[in-house]
């Protein structure tokens, strides 16, 4: 997998924000498309969570009908732009491309996914009829990738739509979470303008709902209610210090950097704590923006990091540097961190120890904890039957997207823990039919 | 090392590959620059009352990613005057004269063809190549390929040719008729000395679907052109063999069509071709192929124990054969190398729907490389053919080759199916899935 791609060049990183997908041209669309096989049954299609067509979207565009390559593409998946640029390609479409198999570079299906539906989207073709409302009606909670596939959905079965949104925007983390340099804010708004043309569901901006008041309201207008909510804000480490005005979380500098203008200054030197795929982008995102010394200090081996290997190199090549085997023990300095005290690790026996007066200060100017998202369990304590399982994810059953209270179905990352969009925009469509089964049994 | 010198019907030249008369040998520049750089000979852009074309000209199949598999003209012969090409064609030879120049003509009268054919001579052209293949806009005048498809007036014209040739003379065929090798036999029975074939095959190569046209366009119509590129190899092939294998053709064959690398070049030289012509890929490359062309032809030479191409014109003619001589009893079966699979499962749907329902899934979908199912194999290649791995599917022997019989044999013997029911067809062992259980419906 990762040998037949192009390393990321320090070149790119130099251009900021540049996207690492940008847009095919014609000619290249053409080359590429004219690889792809045509399996049958074919791989990439069956590790796509949305299972897109894919042989057959990219027949159609190389067959010049890049209208229908992006039907095919958008009958699957409603997000289709989104997710052919941010999903993790290598691991799922690209990585089961048969060409792997004989050590041939994969065909681009996320770029050619995204060529067929930019062109759709820039000249607004319409996919989808939507069918009279049947008067029935869903209120759908969270704009994000999860609410608006399963809006969608209902949309097309003929309910009304109602969506909730606590933010002045839809598109969720796909909008704050998801670096720059994969998708920009007006491409992720623009698919989302594009799908509520078309499907003409109603989103209520900065309407966060949370009491046991707004459910009462809502219960009371509504026939059934979708769930995608996503996650809350990162976690606490719980080390001394850790309350320091420039100890901040990821996913809170993220928002920041992606929703105020660039030109937000930046420390000299950050450490970045954590091994997921937040901390890579956290820091690449750093590196980027021009903070000199950026370190991403994990608590384990390499090896063991959570984050994709190609996320990793991503970091690397924007000049980010990994350190390992490291614990934070404190955040040190007075009013404000300066700097960020560590004890060595290692694993005995697959038990991870700290190594006795091993503990030494790494000084910093800014420290972001990307130790993961807490769940949002304020809204759910407040709805009636929801039951959440051990790490507090909402429980559903995962055919229908149907929680332990029947009107109520959720699915994204409140569900899945933290997944992909094209994650939440699966289980948000299956939740839609959900929900059109439920309440088509109920007349 | 091999020798790749040849000596075609009196026309030496120092390796088999010819530029074929077309835009590549417009002009004594051009043959010039190619002969500089490896070309062997020249057919000179076919000579006449000077043309005047149209714009655009061309129009071509790209496939999948491949362009110009197929091209298409809608030109004339040349366009320029027949002192300046006489002039130039003189030059060439005298700074070439080791090098194969030859002329192609195309007149009307059989005084106007006396003169030309003096007139090249003069010029020191070392052939000549009758050019009646032409397939539009020539042939509506009562030339190119209207005198292809008329072997009298072939013979005729030919034997016009013959009273004032000095020089051998070749005549060019059209394989815009149903049996090439009569207008190959009334070429030879003119006193030809060699043919060449294929002219560009009659065609439309595509049809711009928005406008109503076909292509290529001028202004806002078209006409039929010329087909030739690597798509027309085959039934080039197919008449260069008929042609070599003719018992009253038998004079020397320069191949044409769709030949762009010396394996191409090796093929027609195995079906009866002494000399190669090519000009798509000169069109498509420029003149820097024929390094590769001599040094795949060296490479294959040297291979093979050939030490000059006299040794292997027409080495694969005994076993190019009639249907009917075939032997029945042979049998292949399809294999697949599981180490090799990487599971596109082409070949599956390729058999399924396709050919014979030879080729089973795996229960287990994970395992994704498919089964041959030998009973139902007929060996007809398909999979083999369409698997995008190298050596992945071969076709393995099964019969223990003691027996043979042909359908010949078969006739003879009166063994064959006669009756629409017969219980000598040769499907009966074929298994077809039973279309209700396999989805359900009918
Ligand atoms: C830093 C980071 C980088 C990522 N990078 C990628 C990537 O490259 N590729 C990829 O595929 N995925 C990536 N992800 C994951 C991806 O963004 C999520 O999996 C996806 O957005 C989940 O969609 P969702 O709809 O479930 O939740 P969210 O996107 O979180 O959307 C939830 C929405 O609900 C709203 N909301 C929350 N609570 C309430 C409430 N009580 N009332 C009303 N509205 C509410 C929120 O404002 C938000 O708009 C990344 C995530 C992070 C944090
Ligand atoms: C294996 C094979 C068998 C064929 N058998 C027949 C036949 O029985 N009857 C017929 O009219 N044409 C037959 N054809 C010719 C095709 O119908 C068709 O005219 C030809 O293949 C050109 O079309 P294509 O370029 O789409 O293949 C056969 C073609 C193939 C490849
Ligand atoms: S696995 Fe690769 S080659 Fe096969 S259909 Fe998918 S993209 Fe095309
Ligand atoms: S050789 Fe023909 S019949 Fe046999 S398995 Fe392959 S496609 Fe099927
Ligand atoms: S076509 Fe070749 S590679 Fe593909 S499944 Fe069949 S045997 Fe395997």
């Amino acid at each position: 997998m990762a040998e037949h791609r192009n390393p990321p060049k320090l070149q790119d990183a130099d251009n900021r924000f540049a996207p690492i997908k940008p847009l095919m041209s014609n000619t290249m669309a053409y080359y590429e498309s004219s690889r792809c096989l045509f399996c049958y049954d074919a791989p990439c299609t069956i590790a796509c969570p949305t299972s897109i067509d894919i042989p057959l979207f990219i027949r159609q565009i190389n067959n010049g009908n890049l209208t229908g390559a992006a039907k095919t593409i958008y009958q699957s998946n409603f997000l289709g732009n989104t997710c052919g640029k941010v999903c993790p390609t290598e691991v799922l479409c690209e990585g089961a491309c048969v060409f792997n198999k004989m050590n041939i570079k994969p065909i681009d299906i996320g770029r050619l996914q995204n060529f067929a539906t930019n062109s759709a989207i820039l000249t607004r073709q319409k996919f989808f009829v939507v069918p009279e409302e049947n008067g029935k009606s869903v209120a759908v909670i969270g704009a994000g990738p999860a609410g608006i596939s399963c809006a969608c959905q209902l949309r097309a079965s003929g309910y009304m739509v109602d969506i909730y949104e606590a933010r002045n925007n839809p598109s969720g983390l796909a909008l704050h979470g998801i670096a720059p340099y994969k998708i920009t804010n007006e491409e992720a708004l623009m698919e989302v303008e594009f799908l509520r043309e078309q499907f003409g569901f109603n989103v209520f901006y900065n309407t966060r709902i949370d009491s046991k008041e707004d459910i009462a309201v809502l219960e009371a207008k509504y026939d059934a209610f979708f769930l995608g909510i996503g996650l809350g804000s990162s976690t606490e480490i719980k080390i001394r210090g850790e309350g320091k005005p420039n100890c901040i979380g990821a996913t809170e500098f993220i928002e920041e950097i992606k929703t105020r203008p660039v030109s937000t200054p930046i420390a000299k030197r950050v450490i970045v704590l954590g091994g997921g795929n937040t901390a890579m982008d956290a820091a690449s995102e750093c590196a980027r923006l021009g903070a000199e010394n950026v370190i991403v200090a994990y608590r384990r081996s390499q090896p063991e990091m959570k984050a994709y290997y190609f996320e990793y190199d991503l970091a690397k090549v924007a000049g980010v540097r990994g350190m390992f085997n490291l614990a934070p023990i404190e955040i040190v300095g007075e009013n404000s961190a300066e700097g960020v005290k560590f004890i060595r690790t290692e694993t005995v026996n697959g038990i991870l120890k700290e190594i006795p007066g091993s503990d030494f200060v790494i000084a910093c100017d800014l420290v972001i904890k990307a130790t993961g998202q807490a769940k949002q369990t304020s809204l759910f304590a407040n709805i009636s039957g929801l039951t959440l399982d051990e790490a507090g994810r909402i429980s559903v059953n995962g055919a229908t997207g149907q929680t332990a209270n029947p009107g109520y179905f959720a699915g994204g990352d409140a569900v899945n823990g933290g997944a992909e969009v094209v994650n939440a925009v699966a289980e948000g469509k299956l939740a839609g039919d959900g929900i059109h089964e439920y309440l088509s049994a109920l007349i | 090392m091999a020798n790749l010198e040849i000596n075609f019907a009196g026309i030496k030249s120092p390796n088999p590959f010819w530029l074929a008369s077309g835009p590549p040998t417009n002009s004594g520049y051009q043959i010039m620059k190619a002969f500089d750089q490896g070309w062997g000979g020249a057919v000179w852009k076919t000579l006449g009352v000077p043309v005047i074309n149209v714009s655009s000209r061309y129009g071509a199949i790209n496939h999948r990613g491949s362009r110009v598999v197929g091209f298409n003209n809608i030109e004339l012969i040349t366009d320029r005057r027949l002192c300046d090409n006489l002039r130039e064609m003189e030059e060439v030879k005298k700074y070439f004269p080791n090098h194969a120049v030859i002329a192609s003509l195309m007149v009307q009268t059989k005084q106007e063809w006396h003169q030309i054919v003096n007139d090249v001579q003069n010029a020191g052209a070392d052939g000549i190549e009758l050019n009646f293949g032409c397939p539009h806009g020539m042939c509506e005048r009562g030339m190119g390929s209207a005198v292809g498809q008329e072997p009298a007036i072939l013979e005729m014209i030919t034997r016009w040719v013959m009273e004032v040739a000095k020089i051998p003379v070749i005549v060019k065929l059209t394989p815009n008729i149903s049996d090439i090798t009569e207008p190959a036999q009334a070429a030879r029975r003119a006193g030809a000395n060699a043919i060449s074939l294929i002219n560009t095959i009659q065609s439309l190569v595509g049809v711009d679907i928005d406008n109503f046209v076909t292509y290529p366009v001028v202004e806002n119509h078209s006409t039929n052109g010329g087909y030739c590129g690597p798509a027309v190899k085959p039934i080039a092939m197919n008449m260069v063999k008929n042609c070599a294998q003719h018992p009253l053709v038998q004079i020397p064959i320069s191949g044409i069509g769709g030949i762009e690398n010396w394996h191409d070049a090796v093929e027609f030289i195995l079906l009866g071709a002494s000399s190669v012509q090519v000009c798509t890929a000169a069109m498509h490359y420029g003149f820097g192929i024929i390094r590769d062309m001599t040094s795949g032809l060296e490479q294959y030479m040297d291979s093979h124990g050939f030490a000059t191409i006299d040794q292997f014109v027409g080495k694969a003619l005994p076993n190019v054969k009639h249907w009917e001589e075939l032997n029945l009893k042979y049998s292949v079966k399809a294999s697949i190398d599981e180490d090799k699979c990487i599971g596109c499962q082409l070949c599956y749907i390729a058999c399924e729907d396709g050919a014979h329902q030879a080729i089973d899934l795996n229960e287990d979908k994970t395992i994704r490389t498919p089964r041959i199912n030998e009973e139902n194999c007929v060996g007809c290649n398909l999979c083999s053919l369409i698997c995008p791995v190298e050596n992945c599917i071969t076709m393995v022997r099964k019969d223990d080759g003691t027996q043979h019989q042909t359908w010949k044999q078969r006739t003879d013997a009166n063994n064959i199916p006669v009756t629409f029911d017969d219980d000598l067809a040769g499907g009966l062992g074929h298994t077809i899935p039973d279309p209700v259980k396999a989805f359900g419906k009918l």
